[in-house]
């Protein structure tokens, strides 16, 4: 097992150092200049912004100094913001992207794990057909569409729910976390259904029937682990997901988290900015596909004993 | 050299012989009983009819506008309505289809023609060429390409052509892996060992034994990403990175539709209404293929 | 007295093609401590019967249409499924046919062992482990304690089947069902597990009701015999009886296809056509560092004519060795003479055309056919590769193929999927007989067929090798079918061959230990007393 995380560990290096590099150059190669815009800057005003953000040096020794400040956790000031620096603006807007990410991310999960085992244990029955027809409307139903569709009813029809904002008044956390979970409740539905299938058309559970176990040991002994390894396998992917999901959430209902910030500096062409975000949020992704790959696997006891080292 | 295709060779003993089934037909029998999928499929072919015939069955010219009217909801004259510029909604949409449709198709072109030749290369050589082919797609997988996607759009401007390459090269990764799992396995079937034991080339195998029996799988994975596709460019023009007026979008329509749903919600349910559409009649379209090919959960 | 009876027992399968009926009106007694045998080919309906008296039918599509099957005092059929659980694991126990895929890779095997002990009796944890560790013992497993914590997947077929024995024990059950629970398995271990389930049977008691498709299997351990087909019972008796005195056409025809006594021995020694010098394949798995010597350092020669078996079980390297002399797998080192030439130096035109001289026939007829392709153009592949024949000749060739293999011309049109396995054998079979080789190397052609399609093909192969005058090196797992097929026969074990001669001296008077170790797992003993 310490194997598979070394050699997760040895792949996910490479990667991050491709996002750095890439992304820095992209953003080098931009068309226009970071200060292009404001039109009344004198020439030395201009050359001493320049020297500031290190822009006089050529750039392969900008790219050196920029992989020398990241290496200290230093993602440098922000262009737009002077005075305040990429790290800041970051971790001010972190903990209300993760609190975001992490209600979605529940009711992804007890939804969608819920309704696909749901639906596996009588397929192709109503109780297969309501939850999966709902999936497929999950599914086709983007959370551009889904969140203003929610605000129209519940906030301004019903006038049930808060349409924007976040923490400011009791309810204004409901519509933004199930506008970002619920595309991916649908996706957890059909991969656990897909997956409790497949397990129960093993063998082995032919094998727990013929022992006389009844059906919820079955289904929950027997059958729920090896099918909701895909569901684990897929949090990585889905986490990566709803990181560009928080981009439209948090813009459509004005919450100052991470993706509200990178849509703006993306606007402002705050250069730094996009650069210490691209970064910071990439390494995130890799660190939790990585984590979801190690839980899939630790899951299957073949692959955990297999890459422990072990005798077999 | 000599073509081994025989199937045009006819006389008494075909004649005579009774109709076989092929697993294509078998497939076609299956996908007809399947209602969704047909529904699917016709609403699919209907829309692309339209987006073909748009200049030709439009109510109105894309840039005409009535500024006095402003917006109205749906009447006689305007079926789904105008926006505040007095423009007819069913126009846009029309329009806007055409835009969101050739995104969803031609990326996903893109995504098949480099994905389904890199697989299939990496497949069939296999050993080390196949370890460093995949290798590479491991790591492109990992890399997260939404943000990355976005930092293109932003740097480089809001380009359409950008825009498919970008959406192309990051779907090509799934149909890449796809198909040398196809090859690969198809490669081990004792059918193609009895093919190379009769000395077909490996050309021939390619052709005669791989590619059709690897069709099924790639058929199916590349209906599902039309719809994904699409679903990329509503997401970068609704946040206003993708598609840029004077041309328009279902994902840019929507965009507009949020920012004055209050007073005038025709503007985002029925663009809405659309997009939807077009993606639960692929999705349909996809899960009843794949259940008439009986294709297993795509790997990876 | 009788411990289960069955009468009239009906079950279909819906399925969206209409109503299938699996069986029709069986009755079967299974008689207290004694072994029931129910033997059948693949849809005769044994396996559904009996799964269906325990309620382990899938349903839908499954269906019981009506019966009765008294067990204990209690109608089985007639029980709630509450009630039914209640006898399953308990009173009832059933082993199944693949012990690689019954048990649950994610649970330790102690925990699925204790699983019936906790629910039927409500013992702890550790009272059950006590239990479970001693039963493990009793099964054969040298070291239970530290097998109580391990995976499913740290152990082999046979080991696995014995758990599975000792999960369906644990309970004391007054009756065991067991289906095909030897077929998975090589044939030394195949005895073993037999062995070991006769010897349980008499410690304890109890009543075992025994599915097998192989009568040899079934003719040392059974007391009683129900041979059904299509659904029906067709007769039932003593092992005695069924062999010495067949009442109903369909036992004989599967007595008839027991492969028994030896070919003709066509004595002449006549020139080697193929002669193989000490021919290694080694492969490396990625990530291994030693790699694994599937064949190796084998010679050996092939006469013109002669029908060579090569017999071992699964791991020996016999398919390997095989795939070697077709150059389909890579040779690490050795020669391969064919009619004077080296093959293993060919490449190109030249590898063709020898290609064309030699040609394979394989295990299993529903991987080996191109699903996408007609029987016409599966035959008319190799014609027109080959030039065997021009087009115009095409449709002749192919019709005297379809003679050749015994397939009705009719068929040309159709694709593998629409025929049975024997059929799609005979497919096979054509068409490497289609380059019209000197030499065919027949891999298992005929363990995944029906007994007595088995016997089938089997005389097929042995027909036309006579009309054609071909020399086929047959490999085999099946030391009958070998005896039944082969002029001589080698024995490989771990790669290398122990054992060489013709069949009579090998299966008379076996020289090597593991030689003599197969020949006494041969079942059946009791048939050829």
């Amino acid at each position: 097992m310490l194997r598979f995380i070394l050699s997760r560990l040895l792949q996910a290096i490479p990667v991050i150092f491709i996002v750095i590099t890439a992304t820095f150059f992209l953003v080098r190669a931009a068309p226009g200049g970071p200060f292009d815009a404001e039109k009344v800057v004198l020439p030395e005003v201009k050359r001493a912004l320049e020297a500031q953000y290190r822009l006089d040096l050529p750039l392969h020794e900008q790219y050196f100094a920029y992989l020398a400040d990241l290496a200290q956790g230093e993602l440098g000031p922000s262009f737009k913001y002077p005075g305040r620096s990429v790290n800041e603006i970051l971790f001010s807007g972190l903990p209300v992207t993760a609190e975001l990410g992490f209600y979605a991310l529940l009711i992804a999960l007890v939804i969608g794990v819920t309704a696909g085992v749901f639906a596996s244990l009588k397929p192709n029955t109503r109780q297969d057909y309501i939850p999966m027809s709902l999936a497929m409307i999950g599914i086709c139903m983007p959370s551009f569409l889904l969140g203003p569709l929610l605000v129209l009813v519940f906030g301004i029809y019903l006038e049930w729910l808060p349409i924007s904002g976040w923490g400011a008044i009791p309810g204004d956390k409901i519509l933004p976390s199930i506008t970002l979970g619920a595309a991916y409740a649908a996706y957890v539905a059909r991969l656990s259904r897909a997956g409790m299938l497949e397990i129960l058309s093993q063998d082995y559970i032919r094998t727990a029937r013929a022992k006389g176990l009844p059906e919820w040991l079955v289904v929950v002994k027997h059958a729920l682990r090896g099918g909701l390894i895909p569901v684990i396998a897929f949090l990585g992917p889905a986490f990566a997901g709803l990181l560009a999901g928080s981009f439209v959430v948090e813009t459509i209902f004005q919450i100052p988290g991470l993706g509200r910030f990178y849509v703006q500096a993306a606007f402002n062409r705050d250069y730094t900015m996009i650069l210490g975000t691209t970064v910071f949020l990439s390494s995130l992704i890799v660190l939790f596909n990585l984590l979801s790959d190690v839980a899939a696997a630790w899951l299957n006891p073949r692959l955990r004993s297999q890459f422990s080292g072990g005798s077999r | 050299m000599t073509t081994l295709d025989s199937t045009h060779v006819t006389d008494d003993l075909l004649a005579n012989a009774e109709e076989g089934a092929s697993l294509w037909q078998d497939a076609w029998q299956r996908l007809r009983k399947n209602r969704m999928a047909v529904a699917g499929g016709i609403v699919l072919v209907l829309f692309m009819v339209v987006a073909l015939l748009t200049p030709w069955l439009a109510p109105y010219a894309y840039e005409a506008q009535n500024l006095d009217l402003g917006a109205s909801p749906p009447s006689g004259d305007h079926w789904l309505g105008t926006d505040v510029f007095g423009r007819d909604v069913l126009t846009q949409i029309m329009y806007g289809g055409r835009v969101s449709l050739a995104v969803g198709f031609i990326a996903t072109a893109v995504a098949l023609l480099i994905g389904v030749t890199w697989g299939a290369i990496a497949g069939y050589v296999g050993g080390r060429v196949d370890a460093v082919m995949m290798r590479m797609v491991d790591i492109l997988y990992a890399l997260p390409f939404m943000i990355f996607i976005v930092l293109l759009m932003v740097v480089f401007g809001r380009n359409v052509l950008l825009l498919f390459l970008a959406i192309g090269a990051v779907e090509w990764l799934t149909m890449a892996r796809i198909m040398r799992s196809q090859v690969q396995s198809l490669r081990q079937q004792e059918f193609v060992e009895a093919a190379i034991s009769l000395g077909l080339s490996p050309a021939a195998i390619i052709r005669r034994h791989v590619i059709p029996n690897a069709l099924g799988p790639i058929i199916v994975y590349t209906t599902l990403t039309i719809p994904s596709v699409m679903l990329l460019e509503a997401f970068l023009s609704f946040l206003g990175l993708g598609i840029q007026p004077p041309q328009t979008s279902w994902g840019l329509l929507i965009s507009y539709g949020a920012e004055t749903m209050e007073e005038y919600p025709w503007l985002l349910i029925f663009p809405g209404l659309a997009l939807t559409t077009t993606l639960f009649s692929l999705n349909f379209l996809g899960d009843g293929l794949r259940d008439a090919l009986d294709v297993r959960g795509s790997k990876d | 007295m009788s411990l289960l009876k069955v009468e009239n027992l009906k079950v279909s399968f819906v399925t969206r093609n209409g109503t299938q009926q699996a069986v029709k009106g069986v009755s079967f007694n299974v008689a207290e401590k004694q072994i029931t045998a129910i033997i059948g080919e693949s849809g005769s309906g044994k396996s559904v019967s009996c799964y269906a008296l325990l309620g382990l039918i899938p349903s839908p599509p499954g269906r019981i249409d009506g019966g009765t099957a008294h067990f204990a005092g209690q109608d089985l059929l007639a029980l709630s499924e509450g009630e039914l659980r209640k006898i399953r694991g308990r009173d009832i126990a059933m082993i199944f046919q693949d012990p690689m895929t019954c048990l649950n890779p994610f649970l330790t095997i102690g925990e699925q062992l204790i699983e019936p002990l906790r629910i039927h009796r409500g013992l702890t944890r550790e009272a059950a482990k006590v239990r479970a560790v001693e039963l493990l013992h009793e099964v054969g497993i040298r070291s239970p304690e530290t097998t109580f914590d391990s995976f499913p997947h740290e152990f082999s077929g046979g080991m696995r089947q014995r758990v599975m024995i000792a999960m369906a024990l644990i309970n004391e059950p007054r009756l065991l069902i067991a289906d095909e629970p030897t077929t998975a398995l090589d044939v030394t271990i195949q005895a073993q597990i037999l062995q070991l389930i006769a010897d349980l049977q008499k410690n304890r008691d109890i009543g075992v009701l025994f599915i097998s498709h192989d009568l040899a299997v079934v003719a040392d351990i059974a007391d009683q015999i129900v041979v059904m087909e299509q659904g029906e019972v067709v007769e039932t008796g003593s092992p005695d009886a069924i062999f010495n005195n067949a009442q109903h056409p369909y036992t004989r025809k599967l007595l008839a296809a027991i492969p028994s006594g030896e070919r003709e021995g066509s004595a002449e020694e006549c020139e080697v056509l193929l002669d193989i010098k000490e021919l290694r394949t080694w492969f490396t798995a990625p990530g291994q560092d030693d790699p694994v010597k599937a064949v190796d350092g084998v010679s050996f020669g092939i006469h013109r004519g002669e029908v060579l078996g090569l017999v071992g079980e699964s791991g020996s390297g016999k398919s390997t060795l095989g795939r070697s002399i077709m150059r389909l797998a890579a040779i690490t080192e050795g020669t391969v003479t064919f009619d004077g030439t080296d093959v293993t130096a060919l490449e190109g035109r030249e590898l063709k055309n020898f290609r064309r001289r030699m040609q394979m026939i394989f295990q299993d007829p529903f991987a080996s056919l191109n699903p996408r392709m007609t029987v016409y153009d599966t035959l008319a592949e190799p014609l027109l590769l080959h030039a065997i024949c021009s087009r115009r000749e095409l449709d002749g060739h192919i019709a005297k193929l379809m003679d050749d293999v015994g397939l009705a011309r009719a068929f040309i049109r159709k694709y593998p999927h629409e025929f049975s396995g024997g059929q799609r054998q005979r497919i096979a079979i054509g068409r490497a007989l289609a380059t019209q080789p000197e030499f065919i190397v027949a891999d298992e052609p005929v363990s995944a067929l029906d007994v007595t399609i088995q016997a089938q093909i089997l005389d097929l192969l042995l027909d036309l090798g006579r009309e054609h005058q071909l020399t086929m090196l047959f490999v085999s797992h099946d030391m009958a079918v070998i005896r039944h097929i082969a002029d001589r026969v080698l024995v490989m074990y771990q790669g290398k061959i122990v054992e060489a001669g013709p069949v009579r001296q090998v299966f008379d008077t076996p020289a090597q230990p593991y030689t003599q170790s197969l020949l006494a797992s041969i079942p059946g003993a009791a048939l050829t007393l």
